[in-house]
C-alpha cells in the first residue's frame, strides 16, 4: 500500500495571462488521504490553480503530477480527479440517481452495477433512497452531499472542492464543515479544498497553503499557520491580529526592543527575524494573547494602561477595543468568565502580553 | 467544446470555417441584391454593364428610377400608412395586455394567455383567409339586412391593418410584458407613498420604465408590417402595399428598379432595427 | 370605492384583449370552419356537408400537395436545426462580449429585411443567367448556363434561409443560460465531447430546440413566396392551392376547407412536438 508518490505534486506551476501572472511558481505535495486547503483572498490565483489541476486551464510552466503521472496535456475528462464546483453544477435535467451515475455511464459500467454503486455511495453520504428525486427537491446541504457523491462514486485519486460552502447560510456552513471533514476521513480520499474563509480551512484541513498574489506564502498545519505564521501576510490574513508598526531599537539575541510609531516600547522574543537596528518592522499580536486586568498591580514587559473604547459582545468571541495612553488601539479578547462582565466604555484597564506571543516581521513597504 | 476544455486544433479550425461559411450564406443574397441595383442593364443579372444610378434617379424608359416610379412610391406610402396604424394599435393593446397579465390574477388567466399566443402558430395565409371569410359574411349579412354598403369589410386597407394587427399584437404583448415583469412594483408604491395618484404613478414611473420596450415593439411592428406578405396577400384590395407591388412586378419579370427599392428597404430596416437596439441598450 | 375602481380598471384592460381575440381570431376561425362545411347548391344557396373535405381526399393532386408540403416543411425544419445549432452554440458558448453581440446582430440584420427581398436575392443568384451559374462557367466547371432555380433544392435553400434566424435566436438564448460549469462538470466526470452534447447540452437546450422547430415548421408550412418564386409556377405548395381557390377560382368553400386542413396539420405537429419534448406552449412560445 505504500505508494512512493504523493497523490498530487506540483512543481513550479505557473500560469500567465496576457499581462499578469495568476499563479507564480507554486510547488507543493499532497500525500494520500489528506485534506489540503488552499486559503487566500479572492483574486489570489487559487481558483486558477484548482482549475489547472482539474484540467480547465493549461499551465504556462511547471509540472503537475497525480500519483506520479504528469497531467500536462491530459484533457479534463481523462484525469483521475473530480471536482465539486462552486455552485455544485448538478445537472438539472437529470434526477439524483442519473447525476450520481453520470460518470459511471461514461465508463460504460453495466446498468445494474451503476444502480448498486449509486445507491451505496448515496447511503455513504447519508442520503439513501433519493435517486428518483429531482435536483430542485433537495435542500442546500443535501445537494452538497449529492455533488460529493457524484464525484466519489468514481473513486478519484484527488477530489477538488471549489468553495462549495460559499452559497450556504451560516448555520448550515458550520455543520457542513464538520461533515465534510468526516466524509473525507470515511472515504480516505485526498481532498484539495480552496476557500477564502479561514475558519473553513482551519477546521477541516490537515495542511493549509496560504496563497497571496499567485504565490504560496506558507504551507503548514492549521496550528502552525495560526500560531507560527512565517510572513506578515499570513499573520494578518489568518485569524484576527493587532498590527503595530514599529522601528527596531535594540537587538539582543532573540529579544528585540522596538519603538512603536505611536510611541512606547515593545518587547518581542523571536528567532531569525533578520531584523537589524533602525529597520522598520510590523508586530502582530493576537487578541487572545493579550491579558486584561482591571487593576494596575504586577510587573512585566509590554504592560500598558488603556481606556475601553467599545465593548463588542459576541458570545464566546466577545472582545473589547482599548485605546492605550499613547493613542494606539488594540483589540483584546474578552474572556466570558464573568470577571469583566461589568466593563463599560471609558473604564480604565491594564493590558499585558508575553513577548513570546507576538510575531515580528520586516516591513514590506506597505 | 467550451474555451476551457482543450480541443484539437483541426476541429477548432473546421468549426470556424463552418461559421464563416454560414455568415457568407447569410450575406450573399442581400449583397447581390444591393450590387445589382447599380448595374447599367435592364436585367438584374450578369454581365456587369457598368455602374449607374439610373435605377434610383432615372427618368426615361426603360431606366425609370425608384424616385420617379409612381406605382412604387404610392405603395411605399400605403405601406407606411398601414404600418403606422398597425404599430399604434398593436402597442396600445400590447401595453394593456402586459398590465393585465403581469399585474392581475383572474380565473382563466392561463387560458387567455394561451389564446393570446395562438396567432403565433396560425399560418399567416390561414389568418388572412379566416378574416376575409368572416368579414365578408358579416358584410353580406349587414348588407342584406340594411341594404347599405359596407366597403370597410371588403378586401382593402382596413382589413389589411386588422389582419396584421391580429398577430403583431402578440409580439408587442410579449416584449412589453417581459419588461414590465422586471419592473420593481415598490417604485410605484414609493410614488403613491409620496402622494402621487394611481394613474399619476403609472404615467410618471411605470410608463417611462416601459418606454424602451414600447419603442422596440413599435419598431418591430413597423418592420413586420412592412415585410408581411402572406396575410396581406389575402386581404389586399386595390391599394397594394409595397411587398405586394414588388411581388407583382417580380412575377412580370424583374428589373433593377426592384434592386434599388430593395436596397432602400434594407438600409431603412437595418437602420431602424439598429436604432431600436441602441435605444434599448442605452436605457437598460 | 377603491375596489370598484380597480375592478373597473381590470375590465378596461380586459376589453381590448377580448375584442382582439374574439373578433379577429376566434370568430373568424369559427366562420372559416362553417364555410368549409358548406356546399354550394345554387347561387347564394348552401347546404351543410363535408363535400369539400371529401374533394380533398378524393383528388390526388390536393392531398399529394398537402403531404408534399408537410414533408418538405419537416425536412426544412430538420435541416435548419442541424445547420443552426452549431452557429447558436458558437455564438452562445465560444464568443464573448463584443464579438458575441456583433455575430448576433449579423444574424439578425437579414431578417429585418422583407422576405421578398431575400427571395429576390436568391433568384438573382440561382437563375440561369445568375451569379452562381456565371461563376461556375468562368471557373470552367460547367460548359453552358445552368438553371439552379425552379427545383426542390432551391425551395429548400430558400426555406432554410428564411427561417434560420427563428432557430438561432431561441437556441442562443437557451444555450446562453447553460452554465459553463455544467459542461465542465460533465468533462470532469469523464464524459467525451459527444456525451456532454448528448447528455447535458441538448437536454438543456430542448425548450429552445422545440420552440425553434415549431416556429420554423410553421413558417415553412405557411410560406407562399419562397415556393412560388424559387420553385416556379408548378411548385405545388399547399398555400398556393389555398390562394388559387380563393382568388383565382373564387371557390371559398373548398379554399376554407384547405385552410382548415393546413391549420389542423400545423396544430397537430406542434401538439406532438410539445408532447414528445414534455414542453408547454406557454413555456416555449412565451419566451420568444
Amino acid at each position: 500500500m505504500t505508494d512512493p508518490h504523493p497523490d498530487l505534486e506540483c512543481r513550479d506551476l505557473t500560469k500567465d495571462y496576457d499581462a499578469f501572472r495568476a499563479v507564480d511558481q507554486v510547488s507543493f505535495d499532497v500525500p494520500q488521504g489528506s485534506f489540503f486547503s488552499i486559503l487566500g483572498p479572492s483574486g489570489c490565483g487559487k481558483t486558477t490553480l484548482l482549475r489547472m489541476i482539474a484540467g480547465f486551464q493549461s499551465p504556462s510552466g511547471g509540472d503537475l503530477r497525480i500519483k506520479g503521472k504528469s497531467m500536462i496535456g491530459v484533457p479534463p475528462n481523462k484525469r483521475p480527479v473530480s471536482m465539486v464546483f462552486q455552485h455544485l453544477a448538478l445537472f438539472p435535467t437529470m434526477n439524483i440517481g442519473d447525476n450520481v451515475g453520470f460518470g459511471l455511464r461514461q465508463r460504460r459500467v453495466p446498468r445494474a452495477e451503476i444502480r448498486a454503486r449509486v445507491e451505496s455511495v448515496l447511503e455513504r453520504v447519508g442520503l439513501p433512497g433519493v435517486s428518483a428525486r429531482r435536483v430542485d427537491q433537495l435542500s442546500g446541504g443535501q445537494k452538497q452531499r449529492v455533488a460529493i457523491a457524484r464525484c466519489m462514486v468514481l473513486e478519484p485519486d484527488v477530489l477538488l472542492l471549489d468553495e462549495p460552502l460559499g452559497a450556504l447560510d451560516l448555520k448550515l456552513r458550520e455543520h457542513m464543515k464538520v461533515e465534510l471533514k468526516s466524509l473525507q476521513a470515511a472515504f480516505n480520499t485526498t481532498f484539495v479544498y480552496i476557500t477564502h474563509d479561514q475558519s473553513e480551512a482551519l477546521v477541516m484541513s490537515d495542511n493549509i497553503a496560504v496563497m497571496n498574489k499567485g504565490r504560496f506564502e506558507q504551507i503548514g498545519s492549521p496550528h502552525d499557520v495560526y500560531h507560527a505564521p512565517t510572513t506578515a501576510f499570513v499573520a494578518g490574513f489568518v485569524g484576527d491580529a493587532n498590527r503595530i508598526d514599529a522601528r527596531v531599537a535594540r537587538v539582543d539575541g532573540r529579544t528585540l526592543t522596538l519603538t512603536a510609531e505611536a510611541g512606547g516600547d515593545i518587547h518581542v522574543e523571536a528567532a531569525d527575524t533578520g531584523l537589524r537596528v533602525g529597520e522598520k518592522a510590523q508586530v502582530f499580536l493576537r487578541p487572545e494573547a493579550i491579558a486584561l486586568a482591571t487593576t494596575g498591580e504586577g510587573q512585566g514587559p509590554n504592560r500598558q494602561r488603556a481606556q475601553v473604547d467599545s465593548v463588542l459582545f459576541n458570545g464566546a468571541n466577545s472582545s473589547v477595543t482599548v485605546r492605550a495612553d499613547d493613542g494606539s488601539v488594540f483589540k483584546v479578547a474578552l474572556p466570558q468568565t464573568g470577571e469583566f462582565a461589568a466593563l463599560r466604555r471609558g473604564d480604565t484597564v491594564f493590558t499585558q502580553w508575553d513577548p513570546r506571543q507576538a510575531r515580528c516581521y520586516a516591513s514590506t513597504g506597505g | 467544446m467550451i474555451p476551457t476544455v482543450p480541443q484539437p486544433a483541426f476541429a477548432k479550425w473546421c468549426y470556424r470555417a463552418y461559421v464563416t461559411a454560414f455568415f457568407v450564406y447569410l450575406a450573399l443574397p442581400l449583397t447581390v441584391v444591393c450590387v445589382f441595383a447599380f448595374n447599367n442593364s435592364v436585367f438584374p443579372s450578369l454581365p456587369w454593364e457598368g455602374f449607374t444610378l439610373a435605377w434610383f434617379f432615372g427618368t426615361e424608359a426603360p431606366f425609370v428610377g425608384v424616385f420617379n416610379e409612381r406605382s412604387i412610391l404610392r405603395s411605399i406610402g400605403t405601406s407606411a400608412f398601414v404600418a403606422t396604424w398597425v404599430a399604434g394599435l398593436a402597442v396600445a393593446v400590447g401595453t394593456c395586455n402586459a398590465f393585465l397579465f403581469v399585474r392581475h390574477d383572474f380565473r382563466g388567466k392561463s387560458l387567455l394567455y394561451m389564446l393570446m399566443l395562438l396567432p403565433l402558430i396560425i399560418p399567416g395565409v390561414v389568418l388572412g383567409i379566416s378574416i376575409l371569410v368572416f368579414s365578408s359574411s358579416v358584410a353580406n349579412t349587414l348588407e342584406d339586412a340594411t341594404g347599405l354598403w359596407f366597403d370597410g369589410l371588403r378586401p382593402g386597407l382596413i382589413l389589411v391593418i386588422l389582419g396584421q394587427f391580429s398577430f403583431i399584437t402578440t409580439f408587442a404583448t410579449l416584449v412589453i410584458s417581459a419588461r414590465l415583469e422586471k419592473f420593481d412594483p415598490s417604485l410605484e408604491e414609493a410614488a403613491l407613498n409620496l402622494g402621487a395618484s394611481k394613474w399619476g404613478a403609472i404615467r410618471q414611473i411605470t410608463l417611462p420604465f416601459l418606454l424602451p420596450a414600447i419603442v422596440a415593439s413599435a419598431v418591430v411592428a413597423i418592420l413586420m408590417s412592412f415585410e408581411n406578405f402572406n396575410t396581406t396577400l389575402m386581404l389586399v384590395g386595390s391599394d397594394s402595399p409595397l411587398t405586394i407591388t414588388m411581388f407583382d412586378k417580380l412575377k412580370q419579370g424583374s428589373t433593377p428598379v426592384l434592386n434599388a427599392v430593395s436596397l432602400l428597404l434594407i438600409l431603412a430596416s437595418a437602420t431602424l432595427g439598429l436604432l431600436s437596439l441602441l435605444f434599448q441598450g442605452k436605457k437598460r | 370605492m377603491r375596489a370598484d375602481a380597480s375592478r373597473l380598471g381590470f375590465y378596461l384592460l380586459l376589453a381590448p384583449i377580448l375584442l382582439w381575440l374574439v373578433v379577429l381570431i376566434i370568430l373568424p376561425h369559427i366562420g372559416l370552419f362553417v364555410v368549409s362545411i358548406s356546399e354550394k347548391v345554387g347561387p347564394r344557396e348552401y347546404e351543410t356537408g363535408f363535400a369539400n373535405y371529401a374533394a380533398f381526399f378524393t383528388e390526388p393532386l390536393y392531398w399529394r400537395t398537402f403531404a408534399r408540403t408537410a414533408i418538405m416543411s419537416i425536412a426544412a425544419t430538420a435541416l435548419t436545426l442541424i445547420l443552426g445549432f452549431p452557429i447558436a452554440y458558437y455564438i452562445a458558448k465560444l464568443t464573448r462580449g463584443r464579438t458575441k453581440t456583433t455575430l448576433f446582430l449579423m444574424c439578425m440584420i437579414p431578417f429585418w429585411v422583407s422576405e421578398l427581398v431575400r427571395t429576390f436575392g436568391w433568384m438573382i443568384l440561382l437563375r440561369e443567367t445568375g451569379v452562381i451559374s456565371n461563376a461556375l462557367q468562368s471557373l470552367g466547371l460547367v460548359s453552358g448556363p445552368v438553371e439552379l432555380l425552379y427545383n426542390d433544392a432551391a425551395i429548400m435553400v430558400g426555406l432554410v434561409y428564411t427561417s434560420i434566424l427563428f432557430m438561432v435566436v431561441p437556441l442562443v438564448t437557451t444555450l446562453d443560460s447553460l452554465d459553463d460549469s455544467l459542461i465542465e462538470a460533465g468533462y470532469d466526470l469523464g464524459a467525451s465531447s459527444t456525451a456532454v452534447m448528448r447528455e447535458i447540452v441538448i437536454p438543456h437546450a430542448m425548450p429552445g430546440i422545440v420552440s425553434g422547430c415549431i416556429v420554423v415548421f410553421m413558417l415553412s408550412l405557411g410560406n407562399y413566396l419562397t415556393p412560388i418564386l424559387l420553385g416556379g409556377k408548378d411548385s405545388l405548395w399547399f398555400t398556393g392551392m389555398i390562394y388559387t381557390q380563393f382568388i383565382t377560382r373564387f371557390n371559398w368553400e373548398l379554399g376554407s376547407a384547405f385552410g382548415f386542413l393546413l391549420l389542423a396539420l400545423s396544430s397537430l405537429v406542434i401538439f406532438v412536438g410539445l408532447k414528445l419534448s414534455r414542453q408547454s406552449l406557454t413555456d416555449t412560445m412565451g419566451r420568444a
